[in-house]
């Protein structure tokens, strides 16, 4: 397995071209003022849609910075053995006792990421400032980010992958990391109930007789799946052996017609890890509605209608609010309960840590927010996107709760973005008339107010 | 006999990235490395370095024993291919014993073309292609008061300044009209050729030698006109080419070097060749040039060693682009792509007396082509992609002109982020 590292990140589509990180970088690596010196350089885009250049998605700034790549070009070229790339820190090394100054690696990098500092008349690149970059928190706009989620990548990378190879989900679906991710964690000391659902679908359940799995899997009814597990759990430790109980359902299967039995093993404290794919509706069979699909969302079950002449009101969509469920099973009083997102995966991490320990004792239930390209309607390769889009403007909050510590958030947003920007990233919304965007609006207000008040205090986290 | 998966014969840069391309793909198949030389990998192009001192010898190395053993190559220094039995695929060494491969790459480098001047074999010279020879001259520049440098290319005139700043008259003696031909243009080369007269050293283009002769410690040298140099230290870099005497009878095509499609392969099976050794399609046009260049052995390099593994990532070669870097007296020169204009290209200059800065654009239907700077800084890695993409640049190419390094950087952003 190969290793992951720490890198900036750079969005552009938030940066104003302020040049803030490129004075911090000519700062702190030359104690100079000259931003021309900075080893990140932002760049204004003057040519958008000329002939012969890709236009780009709809930023005006570019970026030029050492991508420290995984075959680095530059070192293949150095004649003098002065840049090496660190197999611990990710990071090319320039040695300017060995460099020569011959330039030839910025021939060899097509990304601009070494050049000459004309000052010094050596060639100087980004070192991430041994991994507290100057550039990142000198940005006003978060346009930058020092991303180090590469620690679950080289963690995670070494455990047994306990699904098996060629889950037959849709392309762009972020179930099968869940699922694999999940997994790893948990062990192979589980045994998993996956009740119908995209999750049997994609091939837990397996094919020809064989699992899906490498550890023991069943396939409850939609309706029994608390119940089932709880009863082989118990077994289990009637016969003295340590295992992981563990569901992975739907939002159907937990919130609709599966919830008697949810609700009832939530109540009597079984050791479970109770985990929600939530993509918001019945997306294996279809597309139908669930009780979690949100307000105005066309499915197979809520359809958009076209008015013809004469008639003054057709379908739009669902006309229902979503169910909160995570609060819902707030007020189990289980021994854990968060909500999660796979465009936060660090975060997911330690709940899911947190949520293991906690089905050790009692009842952990772990709700995932889980784009659906097919079902949502939105491009295969927008799926974490969408995720991001949803945190980043309140539509979905993430917090945990704990009967000790009550509720707080992980990841508090300050500065939402209007819902439109979460709205507009997918089709199901598409039709959405200017009053019911502002009843979602309204609906993702009052939702915060509701978890803020929850909250022992707000933002603690 | 002993018998290898692969096979590779060198031990710089085109036979380094071969390794790293096999072991991408291939994680066990037996490798073994037979190298002339008998040290760890080093760059030729490290050599002027050491000459001028800058650079220690023992610290000149590209990859350590470690590399080696974490990669599972057996590693040879110090013994010279003597033959390569194509139909039996059998390499024979130059200690008599012999390897069976699977396959094969010739990544043997060049080796000092030596001028056929009357008497040159009756004369101490210097040439600089090893390590041993860049230790030699850096001992013979420290007493040397008259030195002669034959061939103003990079290697000889990287020597010639060493020799300037070690206190010697030295005298540069070229065949062509300008300095640095085939790597700089004219104005470039002048601007290298003022620098290098007020430095001290004394230039001497459109000049042949026709004679050599010893005196006592010293070399006299008869030039075409009649005149004579006296040297105490005579470094000849006109050049290099192959040394391929262990292909004969083998039955690879050779002309100047060894003839290799896109994919490294030579016309005989199993075996493939890369860097200064080879001869590969240009990118300019489709005839199979010498591009004796590092940037280029490194990418042939790792093309053979994905083809040799079978890697189905491999692609074509785009064919060699030129492409220098240099470094006189504190100022740099760069080049990147073709100096000809073509028919119906255009070629548009800028020159700064006061900096010193000097840049040249060749363009044709929008096209970069080439480009030269001195002083002028510009990101050669990102002008070679906007080359050989053929990417259209009618509307940014007055822009590109004024401000070729941010607006290379702005469209290496949009194009291949």
């Amino acid at each position: 397995m190969g290793r992951s590292f720490n890198t900036i990140a750079f969005d552009p589509a938030k940066c104003d071209g302020c040049g803030d990180c490129m004075s911090a970088c000519a700062r702190v690596k030359f104690d100079s003022d000259d931003t021309s010196r900075s080893l990140i350089q932002i760049l204004a885009r003057e040519n958008a849609n000329t002939k012969g250049i890709s236009p780009g998605a709809g930023s005006s700034f570019e970026l030029a910075l050492c991508r420290q790549c995984g075959d680095p070009k530059c070192v293949t070229v150095c004649p003098a053995g002065a840049l090496t790339k660190n197999n611990e820190t990710g990071v090319i090394d320039w040695d300017g006792s060995r460099c020569v100054d011959c330039l030839l690696c910025t021939i060899g990098c097509t990304y601009a990421g070494i050049s000459l500092d004309e000052a010094t008349g050596r060639v100087s690149k980004c070192d991430t400032c041994d991994g507290n970059p100057a550039c990142v928190p000198a940005c006003p706009h978060d346009a930058l980010k020092y991303i180090t989620t590469s620690n679950i990548y080289n963690e995670v990378g070494d455990w047994e992958d306990l699904f098996a190879p060629g889950l037959a989900g849709c392309q762009g679906c972020n179930t099968e990391l869940l699922m694999r991710h999940t997994l790893r964690r948990v062990g192979p000391d589980t045994v998993l109930a996956t009740p119908p659902g995209c999750v049997p679908g994609m091939g837990s359940v397996g094919f020809n007789g064989t699992t899906g799995t490498k550890v023991p899997v069943f396939h409850p009814l939609l309706t029994n799946t608390a119940a089932m597990l709880a009863g082989v759990k118990r077994q289990y430790k009637r016969v003295g052996r340590e295992i992981t109980a563990l569901a992975i359902a739907g939002d159907g299967g937990a919130s609709d017609v599966g919830f008697q039995s949810l609700s009832g093993a939530a109540e009597r404290g079984e050791q479970m890890l109770f985990m929600v794919v939530d993509n918001e509706g019945y997306m294996n069979t279809g597309m139908q509605r669930s009780s979690c699909t949100p307000y105005g969302a066309w499915t197979s079950t809520t359809p958009v209608g076209k008015a013809e002449e004469g008639q003054k009101a057709v379908a739009q969509g669902k006309t229902q609010d979503a169910k909160n469920m995570p609060l819902i099973m707030v007020n189990h009083r289980c021994d854990y309960v968060a909500t999660a997102s796979t465009a936060y995966m660090e975060d997911l991490y330690e709940k899911l840590d947190k949520a293991i320990a906690a089905s050790r004792t009692g009842f952990a239930y772990l709700h995932v927010y889980s784009p659906c390209t097919t079902g949502w309607r939105f491009p295969t390769d927008q799926n974490m996107e969408v995720a991001r889009k949803a945190v980043e403007t309140n539509f979905v909050m993430l917090w945990e709760y704990t009967p000790e510590q009550g509720l707080h958030f992980t990841k508090p947003v300050d500065q939402p973005l209007p819902v439109t920007e979460y709205l507009k990233a997918m089709g199901r919304f598409r039709h959405l008339s200017p009053e019911q965007i502002a009843h979602i609006q309204g609906k993702v207000e009052e939702n915060r107010r509701m978890v803020e008040k929850l909250a022992e205090q707000v933002h603690g986290g | 006999m002993e018998q290898t998966q692969y096979l590779i014969v060198g031990s710089s840069h085109a036979a380094l990235e071969a390794i790293t391309a096999i072991r991408m793909h291939d994680t066990d198949g037996s490798i073994t490395l037979v190298t002339r030389d008998p040290h760890l990998p080093y760059s030729p192009t490290v050599l002027p370095y050491v000459v001028s001192g800058r650079s220690a010898p023992e610290n000149v190395y590209l990859r350590d024993a470690a590399f080696f053993d974490e990669n599972k190559v057996s590693y040879r220094p110090g013994v010279a291919l003597k033959a390569l039995h194509t139909a039996r695929n059998v390499a024979e060494l130059a200690d008599g014993s012999e390897i069976g491969y699977a396959k094969v790459v010739l990544a043997t480098g060049a080796a000092p073309a030596i001028p056929p001047i009357p008497g040159i074999d009756k004369v101490d010279y210097h040439v600089l292609r090893t390590l041993e020879d860049a230790k030699r001259l850096n001992a013979a520049m420290k007493k040397s008061q008259r030195a002669v440098v034959l061939g103003a290319g990079l290697v000889g005139m990287h020597a010639a300044e060493n020799l300037v700043k070690a206190g010697a008259n030295v005298t540069i003696v070229e065949m062509s009209a300008q300095l640095t031909s085939g790597y700089f243009d004219a104005t470039a080369a002048r601007l290298i050729e003022e620098a290098f007269t007020a430095n001290g050293a004394k230039i001497r283009t459109s000049s042949q030698v026709t004679w050599l002769a010893a005196d006592g410690d010293d070399i006299v040298l008869t030039l075409g006109d009649g005149t004579t140099l006296n040297a105490d230290l005579l470094l000849v870099a006109t050049g290099v080419r192959p040394e391929l005497d262990y292909l004969k009878d083998s039955g690879v095509a050779c002309d100047k070097g060894i003839l290799v499609d896109d994919r490294m392969r030579t016309s005989v099976a199993n075996v493939w060749a890369a860097g200064d050794c080879a001869q590969a399609r240009g990118f300019f046009d489709d005839a199979q040039v010498m591009n004796a260049i590092l940037p280029d052995a490194a990418v042939q390099g790792r093309i053979a060693g994905m083809a040799m593994a079978g890697d189905p990532g491999v692609a074509d070669y785009v064919g060699g682009v030129p492409l220098n870097t240099y470094h006189f007296f504190g100022r740099h020169a760069i080049s990147v792509g073709s100096s000809k204009v073509p028919d119906g290209g255009v070629e548009r200059t800028r020159f700064d007396e006061a900096s010193g800065r000097h840049l040249k654009l060749i363009m044709k239907d929008g096209r970069l082509l080439g480009i030269y700077g001195v002083n002028e800084f510009f990101d050669a890695g990102v002008m070679a992609q906007l080359i050989v993409r053929r990417t259209d640049l009618s509307a940014v190419q007055d822009r590109l002109f004024e401000q070729p390094l941010t607006v290379g950087r702005e469209l290496m952003s949009q194009i291949w982020r």
